[in-house]
Order: structure tokens, then C-alpha cells, then sequence
């Protein structure tokens, strides 16, 4: 049972509802908006705005390089960021600390930071901008976040098990293959789905990692907005929101998000 | 506790290198890049130098740097402003209702910024629904006057980063002693008291952080200023971007870079040791 709590003063409520509102009108006059069509006496239900989008071989090209990147960056920080929260959970790795520091590193950096000096790496490394540039920035900065997705995990489940299969003479491989990867399956969807997500969602590295002809769709919603609104970004727009919402559900569902918010709100009481 | 196998560790060098590679790697370049000159043609002369440097106290580029401090305080100011008291009022709401507060407030700022700047833009937009609202209400204002400015740099800023200030407090005064506010109430305080007093002093670590998670970004911040402000609003994160992306200044980009992260550094540990010692003083 929970200590009864007074009530914060009404004007702090007020506030509260003010700046949802605030956040959530504009969201829902552009949703809108997709669904009108203006002519010069009336408005119109239409959902024309979403048919010029199903015909756009372009925005179907950025869409699937989106994806293309989504899952390539999910599957290889969803693996990267696995397999070094088992070393610096579960073994003797000599460079332990330091991961840690780097991935913090990779977590506090300015954004802007982060993609200009991938920029001026990849040119140094004469690498040309491509998906593939894209995709290895977009891996830089997701892998720190499935490493604390897992490393939050892997801290919560119960070690006995594993101590048990060690008695019993399982070398660590197996253990590793028949009780930690199994055991661990949830959160590894949940890094999957973050990953995915932060990368679907990303402008600015994308901006300045990639190169021509390898736009996604937040790139292609900057440049037309760059040139003026038209119906069919409202309808561009809201397609994006509710896929990202429906993944956000999924996530916001998962055991090991709940773990990761709650073990890094304690340590941030903690500090 | 298992005992650690050290073939294990063999899992950590993917990650360890693929950081050593391109998150380390990157960062020392630039940091190199700074102190060369520029190429003819873009690109980097390999010869050393501070002329980069230099240029930053140039008057336009340091007030550039300084009108993005000052944005960056004035939103994290009215991100505390604000974000303090909804923080306030959604951990004293009944358990439900804090569960559907967190999720109302989360969902659009894990929603693409561009799409939410969108929004913003189309609302205050020329005949959005704020200038219809402002004609019909009889305000006498410049139409143009709302598509670009720096007011809707802020707004579009504090909205953007409000969620970062709001949870790192929410959780603090989630798990707060709320029997202190009743035995202020019992003794004769106000709610002002009871903020003052109580609820600010002891949540000065989550404060500190929510401070330095809105900080941090906005000053390095490309997309706001650029869909929201216009060409007259440059602020830092545009003047660096323009030196890659633009004029293919690198060294001078890159020095720009490095002290806006020199700036970054030296304010985090600033705002972090704020929220520190109060707490020492206590135990």
C-alpha cells in the first residue's frame, strides 16, 4: 500500500494539462490536415494526400532504404551491444571499464559531434558515403543503447541457475548457448526494437553520413519541408507517427525497458 | 557468484573495437583536424596551425556562440520553470494516472523531431490555427512575423526537451517522503513553503540532471533552428554543420566543434557538482 500523498497545488495541475495540450494539438491539427482536401470555398475528407503517397516510387525507394538501415543497425548493435554486456557481465574481459567508458562516452557526445567527426572518418578513410556509411554511424550510437538494455537484463536474472549448470560441469560456452542467450531472448527483442526505432527515427547522422541516393525517409521529409507543405507531408507524417507509435507500445510492453527505466532511475538517486 | 571464465572475454572485442574504431577514432580526427589549415578546395591541408582558433574570436562567430548559450539557459530555464511543477502535480496524481502521464509525455518525444517540428510549424504557420486564433481575437500582429523567429526557436526547444527535465524529477518526487509536505501543512506552511523548502532542496541531484540532459542537447542543435528560425537565426550547431556541409571548412568546423565541447564539459560539471555537495552537507 502506498502513503497517502497530498496533492501538488491546482496551478501545478494546470500546467500539466497546458503544455500536454500544447504538445498534442499540432500533432493532431497535422493529422488533420492529411485527411483534407482545400479548395477555394470548402474542405473536403479526401484520402488522396495518402494515395499520392502510395504512388511515389521515390518516398517507396526511402522507405525501404529506411528499413534496409532500421534492421541492419538493429540486428548488429542488437549482437555487438549482447556480446559485450555478457563480457562485462559475466567474465574476466581485461578492458572491461573502458567499454563502459566508451559506451557512456558514445551516450553523452553531442549528436552534432557524433556525425561530423564520422563524417570527416569516413573521408579519411576515403570510405564513399552510402548506406553502408549510414548504417556503421547509426551502429556507433545505438550500440551503447542495447548494451544497457542487456547489461540491465542479464544484472536481474538469477545467477543460481547458471552457478548450478557450472557445478554440474557445463563450460561456459554452453552455459552461455542453453541458459544465458534463452533467458535473455526478451531483452534482446527489446534491443532489437530500440535499436530499430532510433535508427528509423534518425535525421541528423543520417544527414551527414549519408550520401546521394541514400536519403531515408527522414531525410526526404527535411528536403520537402525545406520547400514548402503540401498535404502530403501531413499524410507522410502521420503514416510515420503511428508506426513508430505502434513499435513504441511494443517496447513500452517489454520486461526489460521497465528494468532499464527503473535500474537507471535508482542509480541516478544513487549518484 | 559464478566465477568468471576468461575465454568469455573474447565477446567483448567486437564492441570494444567497433567503439575503438568509430566512436574514438572519429572524435581524436577532429580533435587533429582543428589545428590544420584549410584545403584549396575544401579538405585538409596537413600543416599545422591555429588560424582556426583564432577565427572563432571573430565577432560574428562568438556571438554566435553566445546568442546559443543564451537560448540554451533561457530553455533550460523554462524547461525547470515549467517542467518542476508538472513533475509535481504527476507524482502526486493517483498510480493510473501517473502510468497514462508518463506515457502521454513520452510518446511524442520518441516521435521523430523533423515530424514534430513539422507540426509546430504548420500550427503557428501563416493561416495555421494560432494565427487564426490571433485574427479572430482581434490581436494585431505581423502575419509573416510567426513563420520564422527566435521566440519559435524557443518554443520549438522547450517543447522538444521538456520530457527530459519532467522525468529525471518525476522519478525523484516519485519516490519522495511525502509525509514532510503534510507536516508542513500540519505546521502552517504554504505550498510555496512546501516548494521552497522541501521539494527543491531535496531534489537538487534529479534537478542537476534533468538541467544537463536539456542543456547538453540544444546547444549543439541543428533541426530546430534551421526549420524554425531561418538564415537570420544561425545558431552553433547551424555554423558548424554549414563548415562540413556547406563551405568545407573542416578545420575551422572542427575547431568550432571542439569548443562547443570544451563549453559542454565545463558547464555539465558545473550544473553535476551543483546537485552535489548539498547532499554530502546532509548525511
Amino acid at each position: 500500500m502506498e502513503k497517502h500523498r497530498p496533492r501538488a497545488p491546482a496551478w501545478c495541475f494546470a500546467i500539466l494539462f497546458i503544455v500536454l495540450i500544447l504538445l498534442y494539438f499540432p500533432l493532431f491539427y497535422m493529422m488533420a490536415g492529411s485527411l483534407v482536401e482545400k479548395t477555394t470555398d470548402e474542405l473536403r475528407l479526401t484520402l488522396r494526400w495518402y494515395q499520392d503517397i502510395m504512388s511515389d516510387r521515390e518516398l517507396q525507394d526511402a522507405l525501404v532504404r529506411s528499413l534496409i538501415v532500421a534492421v541492419c543497425n538493429g540486428l548488429l548493435s542488437t549482437i555487438l551491444g549482447a556480446s559485450a554486456a555478457i563480457t562485462i557481465m559475466r567474465s574476466r574481459f581485461r578492458f572491461k571499464r573502458s567499454l563502459q567508458t566508451l559506451s557512456t562516452i558514445s551516450l553523452v557526445m553531442p549528436e552534432l559531434v557524433f556525425a561530423l567527426s564520422l563524417l570527416s572518418w569516413f573521408f579519411i578513410l576515403k570510405l564513399q558515403l552510402s548506406l553502408l556509411t549510414v548504417i556503421i554511424a547509426h551502429v556507433s550510437f545505438s550500440l551503447s543503447f542495447t548494451l544497457l538494455v542487456i547489461m540491465s537484463r542479464l544484472s536481474s536474472l538469477d545467477f543460481s541457475i547458471e552457478e548450478a549448470a557450472q557445478d554440474l560441469g557445463a563450460s561456459s560456452w554452453v552455459i552461455l548457448r542453453k541458459i544465458t542467450l534463452p533467458l535473455l531472448r526478451p531483452a534482446l527483442g527489446t534491443a532489437f526494437i530500440l535499436a530499430f526505432l532510433l535508427s528509423f527515427d534518425d535525421f541528423l547522422i543520417t544527414f551527414f553520413t549519408g550520401g546521394v541516393g541514400s536519403d531515408t525517409l527522414p531525410i526526404k521529409l527535411y528536403a520537402s519541408m525545406k520547400i514548402g507543405h503540401t498535404p502530403k507531408l501531413n499524410a507522410l507524417s502521420t503514416l510515420m507517427i503511428l508506426f513508430s507509435i505502434s513499435f513504441i507500445i511494443i517496447l513500452a510492453r517489454s520486461k526489460s525497458f521497465k528494468d532499464l527505466l527503473s535500474s537507471s532511475s535508482e542509480s541516478a538517486q544513487r549518484e | 557468484m559464478k566465477k568468471p571464465d576468461r575465454s568469455l572475454s573474447l565477446l567483448g572485442w567486437p564492441a570494444f573495437l567497433w567503439f575503438l574504431i568509430f566512436l574514438i577514432g572519429p572524435l581524436l580526427l577532429v580533435l587533429m583536424t582543428s589545428f590544420f589549415k584549410r584545403g584549396l578546395y575544401g579538405g585538409i591541408d596537413w600543416q599545422f596551425s591555429f588560424q582556426s582558433y583564432v577565427r572563432i574570436f571573430n565577432a560574428i562567430y562568438f556571438d554566435i556562440f553566445w546568442k546559443s548559450l543564451k537560448l540554451s539557459f533561457l530553455t533550460t530555464a523554462l524547461c525547470l520553470l515549467i517542467g518542476f511543477p508538472m513533475a509535481w502535480a504527476m507524482a502526486t496524481a493517483t498510480t493510473t494516472r501517473r502510468v497514462v502521464y508518463v506515457f502521454l509525455l513520452s510518446i511524442p518525444f520518441l516521435m521523430n523531431l523533423i515530424i514534430r517540428v513539422f507540426a509546430i510549424r504548420l500550427f503557428v504557420g501563416y493561416d495555421g490555427p494560432l494565427v487564426q486564433l490571433l485574427t479572430w481575437l482581434h490581436v494585431d500582429f505581423d502575419h509573416y512575423v510567426m513563420t520564422q523567429n527566435q521566440i519559435l526557436v524557443l518554443y520549438g526547444m522547450v517543447t522538444s526537451y521538456l520530457p527530459f527535465m519532467v522525468f529525471p524529477i518525476y522519478t525523484a518526487l516519485e519516490k519522495f517522503d511525502f509525509s514532510l509536505i503534510e507536516a508542513n501543512a500540519d505546521l502552517g506552511g504554504n505550498s510555496m513553503d512546501a516548494l521552497f523548502k522541501i521539494l527543491i532542496p531535496n531534489t537538487r541531484q534529479a534537478i542537476a540532471n534533468g538541467c544537463l540532459l536539456v542543456f547538453v542537447p540544444t546547444l549543439g542543435e541543428f533541426v530546430i533552428p534551421d526549420l524554425l528560425g531561418g538564415a537570420k537565426n544561425m545558431l552553433a550547431g547551424n555554423l558548424i554543420t554549414e563548415q562540413f556541409l556547406k563551405s568545407r571548412d573542416w578545420p575551422f568546423g572542427a575547431a568550432l566543434s571542439v569548443v562547443l565541447t570544451i563549453i559542454l564539459c565545463a558547464l555539465a560539471y558545473g550544473i553535476s557538482a551543483w546537485g552535489k555537495p548539498h547532499q554530502e552537507k546532509e548525511d
